[in-house]
């Protein structure tokens, strides 16, 4: 870009009459915009209209046949015997996530908040899993969530015989919810630790005068004060509890059955494994409206929900 | 909630966190001290807390079974390329959003910003077909290009349009009374006070590079083209179950080099990304 812009100068200075201040501007604006925009064209937006369109021809890989077929992977969606059980895997699970995650995220971060010595190292310490890869953190998880693994084997040292987690339906959704919070609250926590240190300090004195109980203060005073992060913090979890992927693939393969296949990892399932790219491309176009709609309810939720916009 | 807290109720409270704690922490522990057990106290009863015999042929076994060193490299060659060209791209969008006055702006900004809508699990069949045509299949590239130019990218840039909006515009103002050229402007002036965004920003460019997974099992095909996530899950035995001791020596290796340096810069860390979250 460097150079583009070198070479540009030179000219906009011998012919100043027509290059004006704002029509530098204008091409300084653009050239700088460039990349991204170029980018967003050809991987976000032509990829998307030809989601579209390959979701309207059935695409056999393998007899390399590419035919129009209007609606029909639409109906296919509705006949898809499958699918109410990987929409109800990703509701379950998206649901899960983020109540859990967002709960214990506030708490951690009231928790953080108090004034201890050595609470920064708290505070690293629950952060840190933030940083490790993903994967490794997803192995250790499926290592420890074994059958004889180290939690049945604490388990037993108290007497208990623990599931087999990640064979059985019940205990397999809750691994996975449980093993990708542990891995990304430091995120939520340290938005909220950062929220809670900007509410003014005064209100909770006035409160103290006034003689009302440290609940009542966090429900009146901490909650509303900090309602704009928890907007902020539940679409990014949402959104990005839809798009969870590895840990699915790592821990159960979607199973036992269809129990914890989630729309993401049957979409890969059905274009990369299955080689059906025109249905792949169809429930990719699902997904994509699920998270529009979902953002924009959000969105506009936000009026009720949000008492206070800084 | 900043007042003293009385003694009795700071035990409790070191109590809670160092219980909550636990998850969190000991995981990564199991990781590291299960790596060197011999595959037969792996599962042992009682679990081992500390190992009671080390196997440090786990380690060895890491790089014979496949090639780890190349994988190391291609991960962190593609999270490096990835994360210093996020910055540049997403610096200068940025900057223009949130400085020059050019045609559409805003209108553009609504697109860009339709990038951070659309998951990038939603455009993997395209994006497959496309770089298949451009013969990228099986190359790294997909895993460098999108990132750097495509979706992810836009939260980089939203970052870095909130952070300069933010910043007081005079000393920008001066310089161009004396004279200076917009790139000059960004480039001396407006960068360099950028900085703790530009922190931010390679910081979960790194991690997101470094976590990536759909991607390359959907571009790559041969073991020495793997990145790291991908590597992991290939030591398995003729039955397809993992190898967990030279499953877990491999995640250590990818794991410790990224904790420890986190544990040494841990402050800019968390204050950065909050900084982001706050602007966000």
């Amino acid at each position: 870009m460097a150079v583009v812009q070198q070479t540009a100068r030179p000219e906009a200075r011998s012919s100043s009459s027509f290059w004006t201040i704002a029509r530098r501007d204008s091409l300084a604006g653009f050239l700088f915009i460039a990349p991204q925009l170029i980018g967003i064209t050809l991987f976000v937006l032509i990829p998307l209209c030809l989601v579209f369109w390959y979701s309207l021809h059935e695409w056999n890989v393998l007899a390399n046949t590419f035919t129009y077929t209007g609606l029909a992977n639409y109906q296919m969606l509705l006949e898809d015997t499958s699918l109410p059980s990987v929409l109800g895997a990703t509701a379950i699970f998206s649901a899960g996530l983020v109540i859990f995650n967002l709960s214990l995220a506030l708490l951690l971060a009231v928790l953080l908040n108090q004034k201890l010595a050595g609470i920064t190292i708290f505070r690293t310490l629950f952060f840190s899993p933030v940083v490790v890869s993903l994967v490794a953190w997803t192995i250790v998880w499926g290592f420890l969530l074994q059958k004889n693994g180290g939690i049945n084997g604490v388990l037993l040292l108290v007497g208990i015989e623990g599931p087999n987690w990640l064979r059985e339906p019940v205990t397999a959704m809750i691994s996975v919810i449980v093993v990708q919070v542990f891995k990304n609250v430091g995120l939520n926590m340290i938005l909220f630790l950062a929220a809670l240190q900007g509410v003014p300090n005064e209100l909770y004195e006035a409160a103290r005068i006034d003689g009302a109980p440290r609940f009542k203060q966090f429900r009146r005073i901490t909650l509303p004060l900090i309602s704009p992060t928890i907007l902020l913090t539940s679409i990014i979890t949402i959104v990005g509890s839809l798009q969870v992927f590895a840990q699915i693939a790592v821990l159960t393969q979607g199973g036992p059955g269809l129990t914890t296949t989630v729309l993401v990892y049957y979409l890969y399932q059905q274009a990369f494994q299955f080689h059906f790219f025109g249905y792949g491309s169809t429930l990719s176009i699902m997904l994509f409206v699920i998270v529009a709609v979902l953002t924009f309810a959000q969105w506009q939720m936000r009026k009720r929900i949000v008492f206070y916009e800084s | 909630m900043k007042a003293e807290l009385s003694p009795r109720r700071q035990v409790f409270l070191y109590g809670l966190l160092c219980v909550l704690l636990i998850p969190f922490v000991f995981p990564t522990w199991w990781m590291v001290t299960s790596s060197v057990k011999p595959i037969s106290d792996i599962f042992a009863f009682p679990p081992q807390l500390v190992p009671e015999s080390y196997d440090w042929t786990t380690y060895s076994k890491v790089f014979e079974l496949q090639p780890f060193v190349k994988q190391y490299w291609n991960s962190a060659y593609i999270a490096a390329l990835v994360t210093i060209g996020t910055m540049i791209v997403s610096s200068m969008a940025g900057y223009a959003f949130a400085r020059i006055k050019f045609p559409f702006a805003n209108a553009i900004f609504m697109v860009v910003l339709l990038g951070l809508l659309i998951p990038s699990e939603v455009t993997i069949v395209p994006l497959f077909q496309m770089f298949l045509k451009a013969g990228m299949v099986n190359t790294h590239w997909p895993l460098i290009l999108v990132p750097i130019f495509g979706a992810p990218s836009v939260f980089a840039t939203f970052v870095m349009r909130q952070f300069f909006i933010a910043l007081p515009v005079e000393l920008e103002e001066a310089a161009r009374v004396d004279g200076l050229g917009r790139f000059k402007i960004f480039r001396k002036i407006a960068l360099p006070l950028a900085r703790p965004a530009l922190a931010s920003v390679a910081i979960f460019t790194f991690l997101h590079s470094w976590n990536l997974y759909l991607e390359p099992i959907v571009f790559l095909s041969s073991a020495d083209k793997f990145t790291l996530p991908q590597a992991l899950t290939q030591y398995t035995d003729a039955y397809g179950g993992p190898m967990w001791n030279i499953q877990l020596a491999a995640a250590t290796l990818t794991a410790l080099p990224v904790l420890i340096v986190f544990i040494i810069a841990q402050k800019q860390f968390v204050e950065g990304l909050a900084h982001t979250g706050l602007k966000g």
